[in-house]
């Protein structure tokens, strides 16, 4: 672990933020195992304990002792729902961004090496695309596709693919015009293997970059979409959804259910991002070299 | 017209009249603009200019020149590397005398692998990702050359053959030098055993004590491998240590074209005659050279006639409107300057 850490980074700030993410990674993989509730078996639930503080004791003894984050409306344990919440979150950020990385990664490539009116077609969607805010793209499709984890996971990749197209692209305009890729071309080598095989990997790079600044935006923007309400069904609750759910407690003084997962929330993506910036330092090939 | 040609060999590659036109097409706003009859048309360069060059079996051919004369062009049009934009390849050996590029498909792959290049910048030239060996296999495994038993001892014989450590294979280019890369580039264009090898500038980044030991390299790879090269470069020196042939390339056109020992014995162009007059001479105490006077000219708009004319020592009324083609002057010796071989 120190070994990691002493590569990864000099600066404290980006340990801790590796540690925070790591931390948080392995809460949503192990949530299941590690939560004292299943927050969504309502057998577990008691309602008698709704709305309790950080700290408050359980009146029936189900699993629970002590609501250590308090406990919402329904008498859930706050500590447990932020854990569900996070591996939804995470599975609809890494999801979406996983596909729309390949999806847009193709395309760029082809347009890069291809060029001409391929080029041009491709580059001008994502122009439209990216000319429209993200939010009110994913609206109007979960307006049409209605709630779901499939749904918000289809809106997030149409949001995000004209990101790595033109990433990509970039990158591979630059690279086809290595002397590597003509000798290639050269050597008889098929179009798809001197696009997959050649170009790819040297347009890798600034792509990881994008790839873990977006898996940020994509779960921010699923919590966005939540907290709206037309993202996740209440049965899949994800981070966004529990700040909404407490929302309209907090004036009543109640803030533990909307402020922790909001905490938890804020972690992710700040971790997320500060790890994605030294991941850029690091694959910086001419840093690299030393 | 005939083809300047050494014809002493027969011919292994033989490009007739081939041309290679870049043009930058207008964009819309230009467009617009000439509907309304503004004076504007697309720029187009004429980088080689109906250029006709016979490549023995066996026969290394210098191709020499300024920057920007189109050398680099030559060679890629000579490998189908460009389209050419008129003008046609034929390969003899195969396909007899059908162009290249109206063999069938299968037919024109196959001749197509017979020409490979080694490239000037030892570093563009390979992939940064892929390990050395990985590099030189790929293309003989993909074609079915060898087999996936046969590939480990394949390649250390290839890199032995090329003077490298067999054990290195399994290395990435950032860990070589520049020979050792220019080294590794040779492997891999020889991996799918081609017949003729475009070298363009292929030692010119390389030290001299380097560039020695690379052509010595290509010299004995030649006599193993019974390979045609042409060899493109700036460098006189190297030209003439390495050629058998010279071609010599002005903006865009070859000029003359002789045997080493005869051209540079007897250059008849003047602008040959220029460049040979100012090669330094081990032993010389010579302290004064001379420039060709001017710039070369800039394609886009190259002088009428002859391209040499605005630069010429000798140049008369004429050369500003006549191009002449090359013409055998001499046995094996063609030139296109207008006072060789007068009386016309």
């Amino acid at each position: 672990m120190k070994i990691l850490l002493d590569a990864f980074s000099p600066s404290w700030v980006e340990r801790c933020a590796l540690l925070v993410l790591i931390a948080l990674l392995l809460g949503a993989l192990a949530a299941p195992l590690i939560s004292p509730q299943n927050p969504y078996d309502l057998a577990q639930l008691s309602l008698s304990d709704g709305r309790l503080p950080p700290g408050s004791a359980a009146s029936a003894g189900q699993g629970v002792q002590r609501y250590w984050l308090g406990s919402d409306d329904q008498g859930r344990d706050m500590l447990s729902a932020i854990l569900y919440g996070l591996r939804i979150s995470l599975l609809v950020g890494l999801s979406s961004t996983l596909l729309a990385l390949a999806f847009g990664l193709s395309l760029g490539l082809m347009a890069g090496y291809f060029g001409g009116r391929l080029d041009s077609l491709i580059m001008r969607l994502a122009d439209i695309q990216l000319s429209f805010p993200a939010i009110l793209i994913a609206l109007i499709l979960l307006a049409v596709l209605g709630q779901g984890v499939g749904k918000i996971v289809t809106a997030l990749f149409a949001v995000q693919w004209a990101y790595y197209a033109r990433t990509t692209r970039s990158a591979a305009l630059v690279e086809r015009r290595k002397d590597y890729i003509e000798a290639a071309r050269l050597l008889g080598l098929s179009t798809p293997r001197i696009l997959f095989r050649h170009l790819l990997p040297n347009c890798l790079p600034p792509l990881i970059v994008v790839a873990a600044l977006q898996v940020a935006a994509a779960i921010s923007l699923e919590a966005t979409l939540s907290f709206l309400g037309i993202g996740l069904p209440i049965t899949e609750p994800s981070l966004g959804l529990l700040i909404a759910n407490g929302f309209q407690y907090l004036l009543a003084g109640n803030y533990w259910i909307s402020f922790f997962p909001g905490i938890a929330l804020v972690l992710l993506i700040v971790a997320i991002n500060l790890v994605a910036d030294r991941l850029r330092d690091i694959i910086n090939p001419r840093l690299q070299k030393q | 017209m005939l083809p300047p040609d050494s014809s002493r060999r027969p011919a292994l590659l033989e490009l007739r009249q081939i041309s290679k036109r870049f043009s930058r097409p207008l964009d819309l706003a230009a467009r617009l603009a000439q509907k309304l009859g503004a004076a504007i048309s697309a720029q187009t360069v004429h980088a080689v200019d109906r250029v006709s060059l016979t490549i023995g079996r066996g026969e290394i051919v210098g191709l020499v020149g300024e920057s920007g004369c189109g050398k680099s062009t030559l060679g890629r049009l000579a490998l189908g590397s460009y389209p050419a934009s008129s003008g046609q390849r034929y390969w003899r050996g195969e396909g007899g005398t059908t162009a290249i590029d109206d063999l069938p498909a299968t037919q024109r792959r196959a001749v197509q692998l017979k020409m490979q290049m080694v490239f000037q910048d030892p570093y563009a030239s390979l992939n940064p990702r892929l390990r050395v060996g990985q590099a030189i296999s790929e293309a003989p495994l993909v074609h079915g050359l060898i087999t996936a038993q046969q590939r480990d001892a394949w390649l250390a014989q290839l890199l032995h053959k090329v003077g490298l450590d067999p054990s290195l294979g399994e290395r990435y280019p950032h860990q070589f030098s520049g020979g050792q890369r220019a080294r590794i580039g040779i492997a891999r264009a020889l991996a799918v055993a081609p017949e003729f090898i475009v070298c363009d500038e292929a030692v010119s980044a390389l030290d001299v004590s380097i560039q020695a030991q690379v052509i010595n390299l290509f010299m004995q790879l030649r006599d193993d491998l019974d390979l045609t090269y042409l060899f493109i470069s700036h460098d006189l020196g190297v030209i003439r240590h390495v050629s058998d042939r010279v071609a010599v390339m002005y903006l865009g056109r070859i000029v003359e074209s002789a045997s080493t020992d005869e051209i540079f014995a007897h250059p008849h162009h003047p602008y040959t005659q220029a460049l040979i007059a100012e090669l330094p001479v081990i032993g010389g105490h010579r302290r004064d050279y001379q420039a060709i006077r001017g710039e070369i000219p800039s394609p886009l708009h190259p002088p009428s006639g002859c391209h040499f004319h605005p630069r010429c020592p000798y140049a008369m009324a004429q050369c500003q409107t006549l191009a002449r083609e090359l013409r055998e002057i001499a046995p094996q010796h063609w030139s296109s300057c207008i006072l060789d071989g007068g009386g016309e």
